[in-house]
């Protein structure tokens, strides 16, 4: 197979299991005696109907970008970071907490509040990638159990150490604030924040240290072929590490922007934000390339975000999109069976 | 110190018996080299159908209901691991991958038919639970009786005794001698004449089976009604007990003894003297701590079966 052909397939693959989900979900929605094209209808309304839900839209995106990007970064040293969950939670805790007990002018507290989000992630990332790189661990069961473990804890500080047994901590200071007047005017007060600015930046940067570093050179190499880039000198130990490491900071930053954008506060949680599992999806579809998982991002929110409006709009439950998302994540996995098809198609057509 | 055994061990037995039957799925599973992430999904998918079956014909089957509520679970649970079958056996998707995308469909499916059936994101409670019991004689057996069989699920036991079955199966059987070896080196149990991915399809099915009906005994005895928060997490912990028991039936049995203590403990505690000092998160984290540090080889190391999450493909090398 030629390159072209791959780089067709790589296009072709997820755009053609987007239209499968979408065509899945319209399957569902008439068993269960809906409309389709009202509830798709309705979608499209809920993300993109006026300024206030584009607003929210672009909200939503956000932490998506940056969790795919987490997951994307460590899928290129071939490790599968299912950890953005705990990543995303214990960013989350870090941002607010430097948000609430810090007394600085913005221009040293915000920078400061969102590198303790980073940080936090990035420690969160580095156990597991300490555990591969030292013992031969593999990193999916133990981020799955970190995740837990920064649920159960994150909960705890919130109760007890950052309020008095409430579930919600006080709003942190303006100072460390990403919310914009500006923005909110504009989108009549949605919750858009300069996040977005950030998330994207972090694309940028993931694109710059896998195509233009030596250090991306060598992440790249290892996920390739571990024993091929020990025998060239690499230290494969420090390539795990610091793509966990650089994964756990991309989400640490999405609960960042949750804390200090979105919210402004951090509560307890009796389940997972999701954020952490979406980006799986988001990274899978955008083929782990920066650029393809903002569009990958875009998608996603828009889908999450609109599903807001099919219950009112159509009488579907926002579950719909879930499932949506779950049938696109089989069938970009299962490329193989597209890729099949696609290769029995054009055979034909010769 | 009996008050205190009485106390525990029953709450033990209650908590373990999901994580019993959805961890021996997983060993099933992972021992035929499909790993298995979606042990949570299916645990789901077993709730939803065990609840919702439970209040559609509470009405005509009387008693009965819940121990045919939980068949029916496990029915569709194993019809819908066919998925996970299909994709990571037949299209060699990534495993992993596809355990997370049957987590997502299990919960998105469970939550948007409950909300398309009962009109709100939650069932009702159901009216015909499975009850505590005391079993006849064995109760009345002096200091054991109280201890392990008053005031008992008989479901604990089925999950016990179902584990030793496991054992059975995987070590004394021929099909369990297929099925490890398919897990550990596919290509020579193919030379052998082992059908690689049948083994791999009933490994899986099985698992969505036993995950099925887990799920299904979680919520008939622990919560009674079905919404997104009804499993939160059990699968995850069940999938922590199959390494932690080392991928034997009996190993995670054990661990999904000790995590349903690490959960009792967690409700219990405060009855307890020594315990109560313990901050609850300790107690709470505790599974997960520990099932890293088995990983990490400090209890034990834990090695996995040798072609788990290998998709087989016949001919290459």
């Amino acid at each position: 197979m030629t390159t072209n052909n791959n780089r067709l397939f790589g296009l072709l693959v997820p755009v053609i299991s987007v239209i499968l989900g979408l065509l899945v979900g319209a399957i569902i929605m008439i068993a269960s005696g809906h409309n389709p094209i009202e509830a798709y209808g309705a979608l499209w309304r809920g993300a993109f109907g006026d300024a206030f839900t584009i607003g929210e839209t672009i909200r939503r995106i956000t932490p998506l970008i940056l969790t795919g990007l987490a997951i994307a970064f460590a899928f290129r040293t071939g490790l599968f970071n299912i950890g953005a969950e705990g990543q995303v939670i214990v960013g989350w805790l870090a941002a607010v907490w430097v948000g609430l007990a810090v007394d600085a002018p913005m221009i040293i507290h915000l920078p400061m509040a969102i590198l303790a989000g980073a940080i936090a992630g990035g420690l969160w990332g580095f156990i597991p990638g300490i555990l591969k790189a030292k013992l031969g661990v593999h990193e999916v069961i133990v981020t799955i159990m970190m995740n837990y473990i920064a649920m159960f804890v994150s909960n705890e500080i919130v109760r007890s150490v950052l309020t008095d047994h409430k579930t919600t901590t006080e709003r942190i200071a303006d100072t460390a604030s990403l919310s914009s007047a500006w923005l909110q005017g504009l989108t009549f007060y949605s919750r858009m924040h300069y996040g977005i600015l950030i998330a994207l930046f972090a694309a940028v940067v993931m694109w710059f240290i896998i195509q233009r570093t030596t250090l991306g050179y060598e992440l790249k190499a290892v996920g390739f072929n571990k024993h091929a880039s020990k025998y060239a000198g690499m230290n494969v130990s420090k390539s795990i590490v610091l793509s966990m490491v650089i994964a756990g900071g991309f989400a640490g930053l999405a609960g960042a922007m949750e804390g200090l954008g979105t919210y402004g506060s951090v509560s307890v949680i009796s389940g997972f934000t999701n954020l952490g599992f979406d980006g799986i999806a988001v990274a899978l579809l955008g083929a782990n390339n920066p650029f393809g998982v903002v569009l990958a991002a875009i998608l996603f929110g828009v889908l999450k975000e609109g599903a807001g409006e099919m219950p009112t709009g159509a009488g579907v439950p926002t579950e719909l999109v879930d499932i949506i998302i779950a049938i696109i994540i089989f069938f970009v996995a299962s490329s193989y069976i597209i890729r099949w098809a696609l290769l029995r198609f054009k055979k034909e057509g010769k | 110190m009996i008050d205190i055994l009485q106390s525990v061990i029953p709450t033990v037995l209650f908590f373990s018996a999901p994580l019993i039957l959805t961890a021996l799925g997983g060993v099933f599973s992972e021992r035929s080299g499909v790993i298995n992430i979606g042990l949570e999904g299916l645990m789901v998918i077993g709730a939803f159908v065990g609840i919702v079956f439970n209040l559609t014909f509470a009405d005509s089957l009387g008693a009965w209901t819940p121990w045919i509520s939980i068949i029916v679970a496990s029915i569709v649970g194993a019809l819908f691991s066919v998925i996970h079958a299909v994709a990571s056996v037949s299209l060699r998707a990534d495993q992993t991958v596809s355990g997370v995308a049957i987590n997502m469909l299990a919960l998105g499916l469970g939550v948007y038919l409950t909300k398309v059936w009962y009109d709100k994101g939650q069932t009702d409670m159901v009216t015909q639970p499975f009850f505590s019991t005391n079993i006849p004689i064995l109760s009345e057996i002096p200091v054991i009786g109280p201890i392990f069989f008053k005031g008992i699920y008989v479901t604990s036991y089925i999950a016990i005794i179902l584990a030793f079955v496991a054992w059975y199966v995987l070590y004394k059987t021929a099909f369990g001698l297929r099925l490890r070896a398919v897990g550990e080196h596919p290509m020579a149990a193919d030379t052998n004449g082992i059908n690689v991915y049948k083994m791999r399809y009933i490994a899986v099915i099985i698992s969505g089976a036993l995950g099925g009906l887990g799920g299904s005994i979680f919520a008939l005895t622990i919560v009674s009604n079905f919404s997104h928060s009804t499993i939160v997490g059990q699968g995850f912990m069940a999938l922590a007990a199959v390494i932690f028991g080392k991928w034997h039936p009996l190993g995670a049995m054990g661990a999904a003894l000790f995590f349903g203590f690490a959960q009792s403990l967690s409700i219990v505690s405060s009855g307890i003297p020594v315990l109560s000092d313990i901050p609850q998160v300790f107690l709470l984290i505790a599974p997960y701590l520990l099932t890293i540090l088995a990983l990490a080889g400090f209890i034990g190391r834990a090695e996995a079966p040798r072609a788990n999450g290998v998709p087989y493909i016949k001919g290459s090398r």
